[in-house]
């Protein structure tokens, strides 16, 4: 359990003010646009940074108290935090990177079989992958058997397929180990995918704390599949109006009523749904 | 005279060698306080170890005399303990190592501030303190600018002419370094051996100069 009370002032335009308390087991995403604190949140539980006053304590122990003036160095926190950028330690090998956060081979051999890295134990970071290093970067972080994960955007720098597969390795792990994992992040397929919890932040403060099915889809809409979407451009036709929209790497054009294009405007996150009447279905084929 | 002229180049490399030792133990520990710090007092400390860029050798040469004679405090403080800084090999080796500080720490300094913080709060979170990071972690990183520093600190130290001649004098075996010979003997129209002194301190700096370049290139950073 993760009792979370704090405030900071980060600048003059944003203070942090956050009351949460977690389960174990949980996996929380924190989700907001950049600017709005999130990986301030992050820092603060790992000890980065210091909040101006509040508590944080974790299963009964007090990682950061104000009134008793305790503060718990990033050392002593059972923490484990990827980093946006992977910070594997260049002179070093997979293997030593492991074995520098705790000196236990079996644990690494362990973890190494785990994400299906074991060949590439003896390689050195800058002949890894992007998503390799980010996988390395991930079970650094668990060799000291963390109580809670901590993941900073840990899949920006990769590439949609990369993106997925590790996706599935951080649920594969979060669920064998029982751990307790925070995850910053902006993309909503991403929350939806990985938490069961997400905390909307805005302006430094959680406005909403809800699964995320409901949070990202305001009224239940009785339709079979949904698109997040990014309006590109709008365009007036006669009587309709065409948007351009992305969504991934894709791009598409729909035409709307002049009504409902009237409400957006270029660069406007929308949910595209369809009912499922006549979708046109084809097996990709690898 | 050809004792001598060993002796002369050997004096001069000691002095090279023992200043670039100590420069080592003490300018790592500004460097890395000057790349960290948040401190007020970081500009200050920062003109210091720059000072000697800019200050006339003499300038420094003339103050660590007045300082460091024994009618000063400081100088008739370690007297006490044997060491006196005024024509001594001690008396170089402390000039010198304040001459040649910038030499050293620059490079070091900044070749701390390139490391991604990243990499330094990476081995907090996993439980290593402050002093293992530092050698587990920053140290190997940033080897191209360690060996930049030690040995500009190195060369530049063999080339030391003014500060050398006003703490050392000119003593030979004792405080005289190939610099100071090599005017010597010009003054003496001794154009061979100057030449001589010349020629080796040209060619050892150059070939140490070419080392770093070389070995920069192959370091993998």
């Amino acid at each position: 359990m993760i009792k979370l009370d704090f405030v900071k002032k980060v600048n003059n335009n944003l203070t942090l003010k956050v009351k949460k308390e977690i389960d174990d087991n949980e996996f929380i995403a924190i989700f907001g646009e950049s600017g709005a604190g999130k990986t301030t949140i992050l820092r603060i539980i790992a000890g980065l940074e210091k909040p101006d006053f509040g508590k944080i304590i974790v299963d009964d122990e007090i990682w950061f108290d104000s009134n008793k003036n305790i503060n718990l160095k990033p050392q002593k926190r059972k923490i484990g935090f990827v980093f946006q950028e992977h910070a594997l330690f260049p002179n070093m090998s997979v293997y030593e990177n492991l074995l520098y956060a705790k000196n236990d081979k079996n644990r690494a051999n362990l973890l190494l079989k785990l994400t299906e890295l074991e060949d590439l134990k003896q390689r050195f970071p800058h002949e890894l992958s992007g998503g390799q290093k980010q996988r390395v970067a991930l079970i650094r972080a668990l060799m000291r058997e963390p109580k809670i994960v901590l993941l900073d955007e840990p899949f920006s720098a990769l590439d949609m397929k990369m993106r997925e597969s590790l996706q599935d390795e951080i649920i594969k792990i979060h669920n064998q180990l029982k751990l307790t994992t925070i995850l910053v992040s902006h993309e909503i397929a991403e929350v939806i995918k990985l938490s069961n919890r997400v905390f909307i932040l805005k302006d430094g403060q959680i406005i909403k704390d809800d699964k995320p099915i409901s949070i990202f889809t305001k009224q239940k809409i009785t339709s079979s599949f949904k698109l997040n979407a990014t309006v590109l451009d709008i365009k007036d036709k006669e009587n309709l109006s065409i948007l351009t929209l992305s969504f991934g790497s894709n791009i598409i054009e729909i035409s709307v009523s002049k009504k409902e294009a009237k409400e957006l405007k270029v660069g406007d996150s929308i949910i595209i749904s369809s009912k499922s009447f006549n979708p046109i279905i084809e097996k990709i084929k690898f | 005279m050809d004792n001598q002229f060993y002796e002369t180049l050997f004096l001069t490399f000691k002095l090279a060698f023992v200043t670039t030792i100590i420069l080592l133990i003490i300018g790592l520990p500004i460097a890395y306080f000057l790349a960290f710090t948040k401190s007020k007092v970081k500009p200050i400390l920062e003109t210091f170890v720059s000072m000697p860029l800019v200050l006339p050798p003499t300038v420094l040469g003339f103050y660590i005399l007045l300082f460091f004679s024994p009618q000063s405090a400081i100088g008739s403080f370690f007297e006490k303990f044997g060491l006196k800084f005024v024509f001594t090999f001690e008396g170089l080796v402390l000039g010198s190592v304040i001459y040649s500080l910038p030499f050293l720490v620059h490079p070091i300094q900044s070749g701390f501030q390139s490391i991604p913080k990243s990499l330094i709060e990476a081995s907090y979170t996993l439980g290593k303190g402050e002093l293992q990071t530092f050698f587990k972690v920053l140290l190997p990183n940033i080897k191209p600018s360690l060996l930049s520093g030690t040995v500009l600190a190195f060369a530049h130290t063999i080339g030391e002419f003014g500060v050398v001649l006003m703490v050392g004098g000119n003593i030979p075996g004792k405080t005289k370094v190939a610099s100071i010979a090599i005017y010597d003997e010009v003054e003496a129209l001794n154009y061979d051996l100057a030449n001589r002194y010349a020629l080796v301190l040209f060619l050892i700096s150059f070939f140490i100069l070419l080392t770093v370049y070389i070995l920069n290139k192959k370091v993998r950073v």
